[in-house]
């Protein structure tokens, strides 16, 4: 048996008062495929990152090709075999792609670029990837996918020995995902060891050997593809033990109303690429749970709904009537509130108070002649301060100084003070800590039995599975499932995250 | 995929030094004032104090509408143009033979038609900018190319000389014995400064400024805030340029307004306000003009060239913006 | 298994909006050169035609620099007064010979390019401000050693062939703008440091990540910079016989409007050398077509006019570029 080609034992990584990685391990053997998965926040970018140099581990070791590695930055750990094909192409596109393959290292005759010599090679070298295009042509003139093979010929060209793929099919089509495919297994048979970081199950069944499963900073599961099902592999992946039952976790209480009339009927939504088929119905008085994997299409439908990227196809209507918001403004208006889930890009603004990013949506409500009535919008500000327990020094503290948890908080009831009919949270309890996460999820509660309605988008199965009264589960862009709080058990939901068919839930059901 | 996992941030505690280079602009007008006062001769006149605010005055009327521009993360190249637009239309008015006809209409048409075609130029840029989703500075070198043109082919080239006393009230008089111009400058970083602290537009050309997104997705009709601000500045460079002719008595559209784009964009930097826009102070901006002008003053009074007082502005601006980009990232 | 070939109907729908620019730009400077051929006489006339490139050669230069700059997705707005502040440096020099007047305006432009570079890479200020810091000391510098005038140009020597002389019966500016051009484009079509500049412009983390030296290339722009515009400043002397430090002026917006109209993006990462010198030369015949058509007297359109057409035509561009600029992004 073959040594492994890469080891990394023992990995710890803090930032700033949170542990990203714990002890964790990876290894991989040479002319292998492994997959590398996990939710959101489990670890895998940041050991990924810890492997190739952009960050500096705590402690742990890290053994490549029989020597102790330390990479100081991406371009030594490429120098020293082990390239990486990030997400978002890192390749210059409006350059050849010649050029791109050959960026920083050019051949040269007589001083100046040798252009012949250059497209001869890499049309030669993408050949051997069973791609045949003019090499001439700006990159981003070539799909996507074309793009993709350009980047691992790069990486290749390298001499690579390990080439890490970090989500390679997120943007791409069927019949692209094939040839990447292929390419992968070309790599595997030429002795080259490929990490696959991705979430599409599938996918990984399809082409990889062995999985390591990270959670919360650690690896909890490492096996040979063959040897573990998709359910357990999700479970795996969420925390979660598919037979037994856990205790009350979250600060989810039942429902203390029936649920009232539709506020929010959604049907047949089709969003570019990731949205295909989706649906979701929202009653008053009612918290109805959407969820999925990672890229299965929530927030798109959210934004949709909410007026940020109207659908290509489909029908929303609120309370009964058609709609189709163009601007969020307009969905405002129709009482419908989205509280998105990036605080940092989509949320916050960064330089204003507490007072400030609260009122932001009602401002024009606050407003007489164009002035802002300040004593009305303080008084707004102090009411939910002490509702939300929103721990700042004043209302007027700049948000930036905030925490996490009250940030959303505040964030929170700056939609709450639009008074909606329809209150979309996408990931509420992202990055929060547990104390913060039971206040929310109770006031949640709260509202909803005040008479809101509720669309809360989560990937943490117990406040799906113990605040949603109603559950959607949306698998690669379709509503799979729709459960009642009843059905909605861990095992259900994750099997129809996995199959997203009737027969395997049948089966599952009653977990 | 998620990056490192969210940081919670604890509060960031003051720091003294951060504090100075906060209020640096401040701080060095008041050091530079001191130095003035003891080393200058005849510097503690009302002479001195008038001839600066009148110098001044002009600059800071066009950077009050700058700033506001600033605020939403863009920029107006156009406004020395839309300066030179506005001088030209005014004597236009007053000494055609309707103006002379009616002086008081005259005279009052040459104030409004002025400013407001400066607005609608201005507005120009604003819908320029947001329909076609082009860059500040592009969208508004189209202004400032031909902006300037228009100008002059209105007048063909040519000098207007005048002499109206009533339209030139607006740089010439006095109103309590302050320069009527330092009025309408102090009237204006008054109102900018009020609009953006209380108003439902200033909170929201603010919010444009501070996190596009966030505003969109908060209702903020963010499209229409911009084209305003633009307009905004449109006007503050339409009555800047009425106060300029009046000053001269003569409007010559190859002039007005020369360079003060620059001066304007000059003045907001040193006055604390950042070009990635959500933050603003107008009165940051009145002092960063007051630096800049006292800085020229202090080396022409003590016999140092004026061309010397370029190059330190030169470095004054680019000193300002490398302590404050150096504060913030503290 | 078959081989994945490009995919012709994508790529031809996503036709790089940079191509179709410079298309657009050739072809409307080869229209507006036929009208004008067949309108007036005298357009292709010797004389005016070398009148044209004699003028233009200034601008040429400048612009040539600042399509490199803006290439990298920078901006440079001193290219302006450095020129003038090298007109006065080759004015003072040109006593001495030729040579000196040209190497002291090159050096000063030097000196300006590299004060811009250290600010923009090192200290990390916008390239805007930084530029506009450089423009008002370069202008001011220029101010001080000419003490507020014009210095005259010594004809004692043969410093004034570099803006007046002939060589082979083409303006000798013009030579000096055509080798400058031939340099440039070997420079990014044929060199690393042109490509990076591409590569940096177009995105730089990707650069950064694939190992290009990012700060040495964004630096090197600027110093560029400076240089070609301190040659533009001694044209600027030798062609009109004296240092003017007063002179520049909108040069620098003269250039950004050339280089956007040839289709150099200004958000950078896409350009090209010979569209910008078509853009010099339609923004120039602008002004020179103007001429002829108030000389035939069907109009009377004052050279005010150019200004305004200028501008147009920038906006036309922007806005034509902007359109492309979508479709593109979304259809990727």
């Amino acid at each position: 048996m073959a040594d492994p080609l890469l080891v990394m034992g023992d990995i710890n990584k803090r930032f700033q008062g949170v542990q990203a990685l714990s002890a964790a391990t990876l290894e991989v053997d040479p002319g292998e495929i492994m997959a590398l998965v996990g939710q959101n926040g489990a670890g895998k970018s940041t050991m990924i990152k810890v492997l190739t140099g952009a960050y500096r581990r705590d402690s742990g070791s890290i053994l490549f090709a029989g020597q102790p590695s330390d990479f100081t930055s991406p371009q030594a750990a490429q120098r020293g075999g082990i390239s990486t094909i990030y997400q978002e192409i890192n390749l210059v596109p409006f350059r050849s792609v010649a050029e791109n393959v050959f960026l920083g290292r050019e051949h040269r005759r007589y001083g100046l670029l040798d252009w012949s010599r250059m497209n001869t090679e890499a049309a030669e070298l993408l050949r051997r990837f069973a791609v045949a295009i003019d090499v001439r042509r700006p990159l981003i003139e070539f799909s996507t996918a074309i793009q993709q093979m350009v980047a691992i010929a790069r990486a290749v060209s390298f001499k690579a020995q390990l080439v890490i793929m970090d989500e390679p099919t997120s943007s791409l089509d069927e019949r692209e995902v094939a040839v990447l495919f292929d390419v992968m297994r070309r790599l595997r048979a030429e002795g080259v060891a490929v990490i696959f970081v991705g979430h599409r199950l599938d996918e990984l069944y399809r082409v990889c050997d062995r999985v390591t499963v990270m959670r919360d900073g650690r690896t909890v599961m490492v096996s040979p593809m063959a040897d573990i099902g998709k359910l357990n592999l999700i479970a795996a992946m969420l925390g979660r033990d598919l037979e037994t039952a856990r205790a009350h976790s979250t600060g989810f209480s039942a429902a203390q109303a029936a649920a009232g009339e539709v506020v929010l009927s959604a049907e047949g939504l089709r969003i570019g690429r990731k949205v295909r088929d989706a649906r979701v119905e929202v009653r008053e008085r009612q918290i109805v749970g959407l969820t999925g994997l990672l890229g299965s299409g929530r927030t798109e439908v959210a934004r949709a709904i909410f007026g940020a990227d109207p659908p290509d196809a489909g029908t929303i209507e609120i309370s009964g009537r058609p709609v189709l918001p163009q601007e969020p403004a307009e969905a405002i208006a129709l009482g419908v509130a989205y509280c998105s889930e990036d605080r940092k890009a989509d949320g916050i603004v960064p330089d204003m108070s507490v007072r400030e990013n609260m009122t932001l949506g009602i401002l024009p409500r606050l407003t007489s002649m164009g002035i802002v009535d300040e004593a009305r919008q303080r008084e707004i500000v102090d009411k939910f301060m002490k509702r939300l327990a929103i721990k700042a020094s004043s209302a007027e503290q700049k948000i930036r100084e905030l925490s996490g948890g009250n940030q959303q908080k505040v964030l929170l009831a700056r939609w709450l003070c639009t008074d909606p009919k329809l209150l979309i949270l996408d990931e509420p309890t992202r990055g929060i800590d547990v104390g913060a996460k039971v206040e929310i999820q109770a006031l949640i509660r709260e509202l909803a039995d005040q008479g809101l309605g509720v669309l809360m988008i989560s990937s943490e199965l117990e406040e799906i599975t113990e605040g949603a009264d109603r559950v959607f589960v949306l698998s690669d862009g379709r509503t799979v499932a729709d459960l009642s709080h009843a059905e909605a058990s861990a095992s259900a939901i994750i099997a129809a995250m996995a199959h997203g068919d009737a027969e395997a839930l049948a089966e599952a059901g009653h977990g | 995929m998620v990056d490192a996992p969210t940081i919670d941030r604890e509060g960031v505690s003051p720091d003294v030094a951060a504090f100075f280079r906060r209020y640096a602009a401040l701080t060095a007008l008041i050091v530079l004032l001191a130095f003035n006062f003891a080393v200058t001769p005849h510097f503690a006149s009302w002479q001195t104090l008038n001839v600066n605010l009148t110098q001044v005055a002009t600059i800071v009327i066009v950077s009050v509408g700058m700033t506001l521009v600033i605020a939403t993360g863009g920029i107006d190249l156009s406004v020395g143009s839309l300066m030179a637009i506005s001088g030209a239309i005014a004597p236009m008015i007053f000494l055609s033979s309707f103006g002379r006809s009616y002086p008081a209409l005259g005279d009052a048409l040459a104030f409004i038609v002025p400013v407001g075609v400066a607005g609608l130029f201005g507005l120009f840029n604003g819908w320029f900018i947001t329909r076609f989703q082009v860059q500040p500075i592009v969208g508004t070198l189209v202004m400032f190319i031909a902006g300037r043109g228009i100008g002059q082919v209105l007048t063909n080239g040519n000098l207007q000389a005048f002499k109206n006393p009533t339209f030139q009230f607006i740089g010439l008089g006095r109103i309590f014995g302050v320069p009527c111009q330092v009025v309408i400058m102090l009237a204006l970083v008054a109102a900018a400064a009020w609009t953006l602290r209380s108003t439902l537009f200033g909170r929201q050309v603010l919010s444009v400024g501070g996190n596009e997104r966030a505003a969109r997705l908060s209702g903020v009709p963010v499209a229409a805030v911009k084209r305003w601000v633009y307009a905004i500045s449109g006007l503050c460079a339409g009555i800047a340029g009425l106060v300029v002719v009046s000053i001269n008595s003569s409007s010559d559209a190859n002039l007005v307004g020369l360079g003060m784009e620059l001066d304007a964009i000059a003045a907001v930097a040193v006055g604390g306000t950042p070009f990635t826009g959500g933050q603003a102070t107008v009165v940051g901006t009145l002092i960063g003009a007051l630096l800049i002008q006292l800085v020229r003053y202090t080396l022409l009074a003590n016999g140092v060239p004026d061309a010397a007082a370029l190059v330190v502005k030169g470095a004054i601006i680019a000193g300002a913006v490398w302590s404050q980009q150096r504060s913030r990232s503290a | 298994m078959s081989a994945a070939t490009a995919n012709t109907a994508t790529s031809s729908r996503r036709i790089s909006l940079a191509w179709a620019a410079r298309q657009r730009v050739m072809i409307t400077l080869v229209l507006l050169i036929l009208f004008g051929a067949l309108r007036y006489d005298h357009f292709l006339g010797a004389y005016n035609v070398l009148s044209v490139l004699r003028y233009n050669s200034m601008f040429a230069l400048t612009s040539l620099g600042m399509c490199f700059v803006i290439m990298g997705a920078g901006i440079d707005l001193s290219v302006g007064t450095t020129a003038a502040f090298a007109s006065v440096v080759s004015a003072l020099l040109s006593p001495y010979g030729l040579f000196p007047g040209l190497l002291g305006g090159l050096a000063a432009g030097l000196l300006v390019g590299v004060i811009n570079g250290f600010m923009v890479t090192r200290m990390n200020i916008q390239p805007f401000i930084a530029t506009l810091s450089g423009m008002l000391a370069a202008s001011g510098s220029g101010l001080l050693l000419a003490q507020n005038q014009s210095v005259s140009v010594s004809y004692y020597t043969n410093f004034t062939w570099l803006g007046q002389g002939d060589l082979l019966g083409f303006p000798a500016p013009a030579w000096i703008a055509a080798l400058a051009y031939v340099y440039g484009s070997v420079l990014l079509n044929y060199t690393s440091f042109g490509r990076y500049v591409l590569s940096v412009g177009g995105n730089e983390e990707a650069a950064r990540l694939m190992g290009l030296p990012v700060d040495r290339v964004k630096f090197l722009t600027y110093v560029q910079s400076g240089v070609f515009a301190g040659l533009a400043g001694v044209i600027l002397a030798s062609q009109f016989g004296a240092g003017q430090p007063a002179e520049g002026v909108g040069w620098e917006l003269f250039s950004i409007a050339a280089v956007v109209v040839g289709g150099t993006l200004l958000t950078g990462g896409v350009g090209s050398v010979a569209t910008t010198l078509a853009g010099v030369l339609l923004l120039g015949l602008i002004f020179n077509v103007l001429n002829f058509e108030n000389g035939l007297g069907w109009i009377s359109l004052s050279a005010y006019w150019q200004s305004v057409v200028r501008g147009v035509f920038l906006m036309v561009v922007v806005m034509a570029s902007s359109g492309s600029a979508r479709r593109a992004i979304r259809s990727a």
